[in-house]
């Protein structure tokens, strides 16, 4: 099993009565409401709790790209992914990932992607999410119906300035280039491990079972509501006679662990609730622009997990959230049962771990952090021996790695200098 | 009414015609058009009218290829061709008004007699143009026509809501349509064409809706203003969809081209 720390960075700040006061928390969100003095320490904090899960033996800590966006205040996940690629020492750096159709041109992506991989000494995880369409059209202005072929464009143009070892040219429809050579490369052979991030689009799985790339799944509403989407994928992955391995798989999941099952609502269900009740509040007019999705996948019924639920939007309960999956929440024993239903259930090997929730405080997710990794995920380890040694889809580091920031202390003295580089007489 | 089909080199295209008199083209906007169209049926009386639908619009074939501005202005006249007609009157409403704008401007010579009903394609930062991608059904009458509720009622008529598959289907056409027009109306539904409007050489009438709060009637002046002698008919108690509330009108507007 990989199990990925993930944090959106949510705004922490959004008012009591968010909803009622405004449309929405994405593309439109009210520009007030930022306050830039009180950032700093957001996100400070947020990158201390990403280096914190890396001493914990998670496997790979993540970030993500949104825009405009209340719960993930990430417009550059590169950014945050340069820090972590410093500051921790073992996980991989899960970039889950860039929106490579908003690049221009996306050979930045190949080069930042190869500087992060090159920093972290071989732990990239590459993600090429298509980006969300308030991302992706509302935001950053791509014209819908346009916005896969560029991606896929964008895709060819990354891969082949990964994998040529000499200048080329590139004649796409988006991009005209005379002289790629991306300069420096990734460490990793061919390339780093690449994890799609996909809503349901059904043409994605073809796009990642042609690749053997990781197709992952990340959505809020949790592993129940997820069955027949996997359960799709998975027949996919059959039909087209490649092997099931888990690693093929990812999903995220919002997950909260404390001292007992009470304990846990007590400590966390107004964090939850602010994420559930306040941060998914969206307008719906920037949920699906028309033309982003396919029509093949409109037809198999895959709507944006935005669109304001039938019936409109109540007030979500900690028993209606716990209770639906959209959050796993308990003692260590409740959360190791349920992450078991999860992992078997859907067959995934990625857990992208949503540890921090809403405007949750530091402290508790900390707490929460810590008892998930003491006592949840040693049980959970060895849930695919079969598959123990799929490293298709993960991170090859090198062996011998830097510490960061490891000079001397001191500058050396003109004598030690001299001593150093003395030339043999 | 009637729908047939004509090839073009892209796809096949469908095409509704009726009426007797002088040809005229008439080019739907991001809503698409239909055979029972009020401003289509005044147009008959008086003329021979042709009303292509973009790809994808009604049953009509998707055509992936038609990306740009450049590409739906060729094709466009790839259909007149295929009609075999020359220098019909060239009609256009909204994104049709855009696309008849363009087509007149790349083909100056071919076009003689030109009528823009509240076209998009030119942008005034002062006066921003709503986002039609990013409002939501029921948000649509109050912008698109002076009388919302009557423009409800227009909108709704002939659809089945509470049909369980009433919303797939519904989502499907807007992708195949509004997904198409996208192409040349999303963010914003400005293309180049004030650099263009100055090669126009056809008599022109600009028609408007003095409500329209789409595209608000302070782009029939820029218009005016771009294409040289330019007539303006300005048209009260009438919102963007002026095809729909005031046929009449616009109809009459029109046959001062002759």
């Amino acid at each position: 099993m990989k199990f990925t720390w993930f944090n959106l960075m949510p705004w922490p700040y959004l008012p009591d009565d968010f909803r009622e006061t405004h449309r929405s928390v994405w593309v439109d969100i009210d520009q007030k409401l930022f306050d830039p003095v009180k950032s700093h320490e957001v996100y400070n904090t947020y990158m201390d709790l990403l280096e914190y899960a890396d001493t914990l033996g998670f496997d790979g800590v993540g970030v993500n790209e949104h825009h405009q966006n209340g719960y993930g205040i990430m417009p550059s996940p590169n950014i945050i992914a340069a820090g972590l690629a410093r500051r921790t020492k073992d996980a991989a750096v899960v970039v889950l990932g860039n929106s490579i159709a908003l690049y221009n041109p996306p050979v930045r992506v190949a080069e930042e992607f190869a500087m992060l991989d090159c920093i972290s000494g071989g732990r990239l995880v590459a993600g090429f999410p298509v980006g969300t369409s308030m991302d992706t059209n509302y935001c950053y202005g791509q014209i819908p119906s346009l916005t896969r072929e560029k991606y896929q464009e964008a895709h060819d143009l990354i891969i082949k300035a990964w994998t040529t070892r000499e200048p080329f040219a590139f004649n796409g429809r988006y991009n005209k280039l005379r002289h790629v050579n991306i300069w420096p490369r990734p460490i990793q052979q061919p390339h780093p491990p690449v994890h799609i991030p996909g809503g349901g689009s059904v043409e994605t799985y073809d796009f990642c079972i042609d690749n053997t790339y990781s197709y992952s799944y990340l959505s809020f509403s949790g592993y129940l509501r997820a069955q027949a989407l996997m359960n799709g994928y998975w027949k996919r992955v059959e039909e087209r006679g490649v092997d099931k391995s888990p690693y093929r798989a990812g999903f995220a999941q919002t997950i909260l662990v404390a001292d007992t099952d009470e304990e846990a609502e007590r400590l966390y269900s107004e964090h939850v609730s602010y994420f559930y009740n306040r941060c998914l509040h969206v307008y719906p007019g920037f949920a699906d622009a028309p033309g982003y999705r396919t029509i093949k996948t409109i037809q198999t019924g895959a709507l944006s997990q935005y669109a304001p639920p039938t019936g409109g939007y109540t007030q979500l309960t900690w028993k209606e959230l716990t209770e639906q999956g959209h959050v796993i929440a308990g003692s260590p024993e409740t959360v190791r049962q349920r992450m078991e239903d999860l992992i078997k259930g859907l067959n995934v090997g990625n857990i992208f771990c949503l540890m921090h929730v809403g405007n949750m405080p530091a402290d508790k997710c900390m707490y929460s952090t810590k008892l998930f990794a003491e006592k949840v995920m040693p049980k959970l380890r060895n849930m695919f021996p079969d598959w123990a040694d799929d490293n298709r889809f993960w991170t090859t580091p090198l062996k011998d790695r830097v510490t960061a920031g490891a000079l001397p202390k001191q500058a050396p003295t003109r004598e030690e200098l001299a001593r150093t580089y003395a030339v043999e007489a | 009414m009637e729908l047939k089909t004509v090839q073009t080199h892209h796809v096949p295209v469908r095409c509704l015609e009726g009426g007797s008199g002088p040809d005229l083209v008439f080019l739907h906007g991001a809503g698409g058009v239909t055979a029972d169209d009020p401003l289509l049926a005044e147009l008959a009386r008086t003329h021979t009218v042709h009303a292509p639908l973009i790809p994808g619009y009604g049953d009509s074939d998707e055509a992936p290829e038609i990306r740009d501005m450049l590409d739906f202005t060729l094709h466009t006249w790839d259909v007149v061709a295929a009609l075999g007609l020359k220098d019909p009157i060239l009609v256009g409403h909204s994104m049709g008004g855009m696309i008849a704008a363009e087509m007149a401007a790349i083909a100056p010579n071919d076009v003689s007699r030109l009528a823009l009903i509240a076209p998009a394609g030119l942008w005034d930062d002062e006066h921003p143009i709503a986002d039609l991608f990013a409002t939501l059904p029921y948000e649509m009458p109050e912008l698109l026509f002076h009388d919302a509720a009557a423009g409800a009622a227009m909108m709704t008529a002939g659809r089945d809501v509470t049909d369980p598959n009433f919303l797939q289907t519904y989502l499907v056409t807007n992708a195949r349509q509004l997904g198409m027009a996208g192409r040349i109306l999303f963010p914003i539904p400005e293309r180049g064409l004030q650099q263009r409007l100055y090669r126009i050489k056809a008599r022109t009438v600009i028609v408007w809706g003095d409500s329209d709060r789409l595209i608000p009637p302070v782009y029939a002046h820029a218009f005016k203003k771009g294409i040289a002698g330019a007539e303006l008919v300005s048209i009260p108690e009438a919102g963007h969809m002026i095809t729909l509330e005031k046929p009449a009108l616009v109809a009459e507007a029109i046959g001062r081209l002759g």
